[in-house]
């Protein structure tokens, strides 16, 4: 077994540095590698562009990374719930690259599969073509896009094991599961970590292939966004 | 004149047994409240949910449990979860039968625009690109006029487009309209409304031929 262990967060995200290329899983605040995000606060590097469908809230998430102008660029599909963000982008100081979501999504499965640029029809007769090569593909006009480029995927699943493989829960799996083994180094961070052996492997959703470094996260806020609930009578 | 919930009320009519939906934020969510009980439809949420269910008892909420409006849900019985290119592989793929989202602009071509406002914080397009590009039956809930009383029914859209030629229907407070090739034809009038007050209320070009009826909800 090749093992992807590392015991604390600081070894996982060894090597990280200064003006790097980062994609972050998560959908909203949900599913987000809380652990190795702390760890980049802590670290204070900067110059940072993240790959995230979402950039957190004011005070949680990547939100922590912008209140601290951490990050120079985003590359996102929504980024509506952060003032701190709003801010930064209206006075110049963060650069924004809004792209379709679906676009987001095959752009990381795109680089996990080693598949420079696909055809895609979203954004095609848009402000989101601009620059882009077009094609007609059986009568409809599609966009090229390329796979992205990071240097570390931080991700974070449920239960892990120590070669690697990864279990989602609900929606958490979400651009996770697309990320990993999009970058050159994919970092995942679990809430259960198991020896080998204790997972099912026809329950895995991403073989540890994918991940080079595994670990336990200290703490999950596991915060929620938008608490909607309806009576019991 | 409908409100709201009665514009989800008639989109409703149009969800047929055996659909995957997606419904967009806002009046298209109310949707599902109105679907009939003896048909049945999965709803599906861009974040990688198949089979939504209602929000959850108080108590019993599950942050990893989502939909696309970051809203805890449920889940009923049938229902998966995976991850967001799978989710879009069933968009773009067209495998989902019908789209219903809002919008701030319907040209009469088709066009959409729904995700930008020059001058103004802009939040992102999220899904709704790839959701109109993509799917064969789009039907837009929205209200006829904006809040300064101007038409947002037009010959062309003045806002940045979402997608385009790709809306097929629109439901709204006053009318339903079918997008066809020679612009937007009148199909049913909203209780209480005449011919006249949508001709006013549509900057584009409406068809109206024979009796318009009302719609029955």
């Amino acid at each position: 077994m090749i093992s992807k262990k590392v015991a604390t967060v600081s070894q996982a995200l060894q090597g990280v540095d200064d003006n790097m290329t980062f994609m972050f899983g998560g959908f909203g605040l949900s599913g987000i590698a809380e652990n190795a995000i702390a760890e980049l606060v802590n670290l204070g590097i900067s110059g940072l562009t993240c790959i995230s469908n979402n950039a957190g809230v004011d005070d949680f998430g990547l939100g922590l990374l912008l209140q601290q102008k951490q990050i120079k660029k985003m590359i996102s599909s929504y980024v509506g719930e952060n003032d701190e963000f709003e801010r930064q982008m209206l006075s110049g100081e963060l650069e924004v690259d809004l792209i379709p979501q679906g676009t987001l999504a095959e752009r990381c499965r795109a680089a996990q599969a080693g598949i420079p640029a696909f055809f895609t029809p979203a954004g095609y007769g848009t402000e989101v073509a601009k620059g882009k090569e077009s094609r007609d593909f059986n009568g409809k006009m599609h966009l090229m896009e390329y796979a992205f480029k990071a240097d570390f995927a931080f991700v974070k699943a449920w239960k892990g094991d120590e070669a690697g493989n990864l279990i989602f829960k609900g929606s958490a799996r979400n651009f996770n599961a697309n990320m990993c083994g999009a970058a050159k180094i994919t970092v995942a961070e679990v809430e259960e970590l198991h020896p080998v052996g204790a997972l099912d492997p026809n329950q895995i959703h991403i073989p540890g292939i994918f991940v080079q470094r595994i670990f336990k996260g200290a703490h999950y806020e596991k915060r929620i966004e938008q608490r909607t609930v309806r009576s019991r009578d | 004149m409908l409100d709201k919930n009665g514009i989800a009320k008639r989109i409703a009519q149009e969800v047929q047994d055996g659909y995957y939906v997606n419904l967009g934020i806002g009046i298209p969510t109310l949707v599902a409240n109105y679907v009939r009980e003896d048909i049945e439809v999965e709803f599906q949420s861009e974040n990688g949910v198949l089979g939504m269910g209602p929000f959850p008892y108080e108590g019993e909420e599950d942050p990893d449990v989502i939909n696309a409006g970051k809203q805890t849900i449920t889940t009923l019985p049938g229902a998966s979860f995976f991850d967001s290119a799978t989710s879009f592989s069933m968009i773009r793929g067209q495998h989902v039968d019908l789209t219903i989202l809002g919008a701030m602009e319907v040209a009469e071509n088709g066009d959409i625009a729904n995700w930008k406002i020059p001058g103004k914080m802009v939040k992102g397009m999220g899904g709704a690109m790839d959701l109109v590009a993509s799917a064969e039956n789009i039907i837009v809930a929205m209200m006829h006029t904006n809040r300064a009383g101007e038409s947002k029914l037009l010959p062309n859209c003045s806002l940045p487009l979402t997608g385009v030629s790709c809306v097929k229907k629109i439901v709204t407070n006053l009318a339903v309209i079918e997008v066809t090739d020679q612009g937007f034809k009148l199909l049913e009038r909203a209780p209480g409304v005449s011919v006249e007050m949508i001709k006013k209320a549509t900057a584009g070009h409406l068809i109206v031929e024979g009796d318009i009826p009302e719609m029955t909800l």
